[in-house]
């Protein structure tokens, strides 16, 4: 195999010396002390290296993954991202702190409400600004939606990459389409939302949209009972899954997973729990934990996180207090916080999201960090696939669950 | 026309190409018009010619019409998977496309032209450091190898192109020739997707080669012929007078049947075993590099095998054409087969649509550890049943009870086994 195409293809030889050892051996028995090649050289050849991306159909976007492959083994990957920088961190350091918040709607194009969350949140804490009771709850009811929005989305993408031919996915985007309606109904555009200010929110929910949320969430379950009979006791997806892509605790916690991911791996933490921001306190819900930390837990997890969230919902909506959305003192033009820093975070339905900022007490903030969620649960890639076939990688990247305008910003 | 001629005349005197009409094997039943219907079509237009001609004539208009025909049904096949899939998954699938240059939709069934168009005048791209005439040989002769497998298949009540003693020996002989096509598709594009493609293909088609064959050996030992016809008489008659003889109606042939059909499944590359054109692993596996025409081509030798072998099964385990009750007989025999074959093909399309893909490991280890012990023992189930043809009365109960077990005990056993490595889980609560 020594004059491969695949080598040639390539320029480089694909093999990576430093991992095999020389499989070069003197041998006595041949004449002049000539080298010979072992038995095992024989039999595994040259290492291939698979550039899966920036365009492939399953890596969610422009990630490239540079997978080097023992027959169809990874023993290396790289992953590469920065295809979809934008310079969201500095642009924001130089718009005004209402002019970046339809920017972060970007970032994960899933999630929107979520996002405007955290930064909302964020600035509140900067300017010390209170938001209505009624807004508190209104994002709660939002960011649940998203949650479902998304874990619906991500069983969906993640049945897809184990070739499930679409039936699946199509399941999930008729519900998610439901979602989408109620976002768009609501603030005016179903995915780059913009719904949230700084001590209130946009636009009140009307009873008739009340109603129709309402409905969806009672809904939901049997949407969620259907999907799980379709597919979740499916033999062949739980060969597929189980035991795939581990995660020990340890690395869960030591690289800084957040999100269904760490708590797939069993470690309980939860910033709903946690912090108890927003109104989250007066909600009883279950945080589901996962005992294997592979990609059959981090599905499951998140189809139990759904049923949580609708649990959510129907004490939200029967708790819901009239008043204002908009805190009467809340400065929007010619806002600009003292000077100071804050960190906003929520947990998003990917994982801790959370916004720095450093205020100089002018109208733009001094700078601008956002925790993506996906970017940093996407770093544990590699230690996951390791060992397993490229099919299998593609399964791990889909059960990290990345939105590349948040990984690359 | 003289006496003697019209003697000539007479369907099946000389030729071998159909089976001849004067058969011992004709029954009352289809002796009806619409029964004979095809063959009173060839001679209409053949019957004048002289003999050394007509035979050719016969030969070649057989050729056409399975071409044709096929080539209809896979024009017809893409557009009703895609319907298929389409109602699975809450969606109507294409509807848009009709009759070109009118307002009529004809829900969806110009598709295939419009499809047949589209690749006919996209453009053909081969990689400049492709091994350009493999490149180009694959996709031909992997059509060329589906093709060939038609020749032995009963269509009906003397409907068979090519009567060979050993058609099912030459039926599976020129399906495996499929497997080299493929490897020659992912080698020659010179594309590491392709290549990982070729290796997978080579695994699972030789993997699942074996159970293939393995799973009808029954059916030759209880038929005692590896002619097609001779397996499709084999079925004939009936049991207490309305069921039919069908192997499928006994356990070893319905365990037979079964491996045969998964076994297809993997052997023309359809879900779940689509490894090789993986869409979510590697793009499109053997099928990367190749556009516009080409690509066509490999689509319809897809169909085409999978036909092939959906046919095949309704000829070892479902009874060819026959009718499944006797007052159906009245139906010509080629329109059962057409249900038959149309009920095994929705099959597939419905597996496509609900399950999620195998990894390569798991394949071969199915095939290996599974199906093929799994179609070993069915040999032997089979063997029992055949000895045993005699009893009667309570031994009949145990008969049946004894071959049960033979089929179900093994699968239990060994499924347990495969399976032993997954199961539900339950979930604790923080």
């Amino acid at each position: 195999m020594t004059n491969s195409p695949i080598v040639a293809l390539h320029g480089t030889p694909a093999v990576a010396g430093g991992n095999a050892p020389s499989e070069i051996c003197h041998s006595p028995l041949a004449p002049g002390g000539a080298h010979v090649r072992s038995v095992r050289d024989e039999f595994h050849g040259d290492l291939l290296e698979v550039s899966m991306g920036p365009h492939h159909p399953s890596t969610h976007g422009v990630f490239r993954m540079i997978a080097t492959l023992d027959g169809e083994t990874i023993v290396k990957l790289k992953p590469v991202f920065g295809y979809l920088h934008r310079n969201h961190e500095k642009i924001g350091e130089n718009t005004t702190y209402l002019g970046s918040m339809p920017y972060t709607d970007r970032l994960d194009y899933l999630c929107s409400m979520t996002n405007n969350w955290a930064y909302a949140l964020a600035v509140e804490k900067l300017a010390g600004q209170p938001v209505p009771e009624r807004t508190e709850y209104l994002r709660v009811i939002l960011a649940e939606l998203t949650r479902l929005l998304n874990h619906t989305c991500l069983a969906g993408f993640l049945l897809q990459d184990t070739g499930a031919s679409g039936t699946p996915l199509m399941y999930a985007f008729r519900e998610r389409e439901k979602i989408l309606d109620l976002f768009e109904a609501l603030s005016g555009s179903r995915m780059m939302c913009n719904y949230q200010r700084f001590g209130g929110c946009r636009v009140d929910a009307s009873p008739e949209w009340l109603e129709a949320a309402k409905r969806l969430a009672d809904g939901y379950n049997e949407f969620l009972d259907e999907y799980e009979a379709l597919i979740t006791g499916n033999e062949i997806l739980m060969a597929r899954t189980q035991g795939v892509g581990v995660m020990p605790r340890q690395l869960a916690v030591s690289a800084g997973i957040t999100g269904p991911m760490l708590r797939a791996a069993g470690v309980d933490y939860d910033i709903r729990k946690v912090d108890g921001y927003g109104v989250y306190p007066r909600f009883n819900f279950r945080v589901p934990l996962g005992d294997h930390g592979d990609t059959y837990d981090r599905y499951m997890i998140r189809v139990l996180e759904m049923r949580e969230s609708i649990e959510i919902l129907r004490q939200a909506f029967a708790q819901l207090p009239s008043g204002p959305i908009m805190d009467p003192k809340a400065k929007i033009r010619g806002f600009k916080p003292k000077p100071g820093e804050a960190y906003g975070r929520i947990e998003g339905p990917k994982g801790e999201i959370g916004f720095y900022l450093i205020s100089d007490g002018g109208a733009n903030p001094y700078r601008y960090r956002v925790r993506p969620p996906s970017f940093i649960n996407l770093t544990v890639l590699e230690d996951m696939c390791l060992g397993h076939s490229i099919a299998d990688a593609v399964i791990i990247l889909g059960s990290i669950d990345i939105v590349l305008g948040e990984v690359d910003r | 026309m003289t006496l003697v001629q019209l003697s000539r005349v007479t369907p099946g005197v000389s030729d071998w190409f159909f089976q001849s009409l004067s058969s011992p094997f004709i029954a009352a039943a289809g002796d009806s018009r619409l029964e004979r219907l095809p063959i009173i079509a060839r001679d209409l237009l053949t019957s004048r010619l002289p003999e050394p001609w007509r035979w050719w004539l016969n030969s070649l208009l057989a050729i056409l019409v399975v071409l044709f025909g096929f080539a209809i049904l896979f024009a017809l096949l893409t557009l009703v998977e895609r319907k298929v899939l389409g109602r699975v998954q809450n969606r109507p699938g294409p509807n848009r496309t009709g009759l070109p240059f009118t307002k009529l939709r004809l829900f969806g069934l110009g598709q295939p032209l419009a499809d047949g168009i589209k690749m006919l005048t996209k453009e053909d791209i081969v990689p400049r450091s492709a091994d350009k005439l493999l490149h180009f040989l694959a996709p031909v002769a992997l059509l060329a190898f589906s093709i060939l497998t038609f020749a032995v298949l009963p269509f009906g009540r003397n409907l068979v192109p090519v009567e060979l003693d050993a058609g099912i020996l030459y039926f599976f002989a020129a399906g495996a020739g499929t497997e080299l096509a493929v490897f020659m598709a992912g080698w020659a594009s010179r594309n590491k997707y392709s290549l990982l493609a070729a290796m997978r293909a080579l695994a699972q088609l030789i993997s699942y080669e074996l159970p293939l064959l393995l799973s009808f050996v029954p059916v030759i030992m209880m038929a005692g012929t590896l002619s097609t016809t001779g397996v499709v008489e084999a079925q004939a008659g009936w049991k207490f007078g309305f069921i039919p003889h069908w192997h499928v109606l006994t356990p070893w042939g319905f365990a037979a049947f079964v491996i045969f059909m998964v076994s297809a499944l993997a052997e023309s590359n359809r879900s779940p075993f689509d490894l090789p054109e993986a869409e979510s692993e590697l793009i499109a596996g053997h099928l990367t590099e190749y556009s516009g025409f080409k690509y066509a081509l490999f689509f319809m030798a897809e169909y085409f095998g999978m036909c092939a072998l959906s046919a095949m099964a309704v000829t070892l385990f479902l009874g060819g054409w026959r009718a499944p009750l006797p007052f159906l007989e009245i139906v010509p025999s080629y329109v059962w087969f057409a249900l038959k074959l149309f009920a095994l093909l929705f099959g597939f399309i419905w597996i496509r649509a609900t399950f999620p893909r195998l990894r390569i490991d798991q394949l071969t280890r199915f095939a290996w550890k599974f199906l093929v012990p799994m179609a070993l023992i069915n040999l032997g189930t089979a063997a029992f049943w055949s000895l045993t043809c005699n009893w009667s009365g309570p031994l009949q109960l145990a008969r049946w009870a004894i071959a049960l077990a033979l089929v179900a005990g093994p699968f239990v056993v060994m499924g347990r086994k495969l399976s032993r490595d997954y199961a539900p889980r339950t979930y604790r609560y923080a």
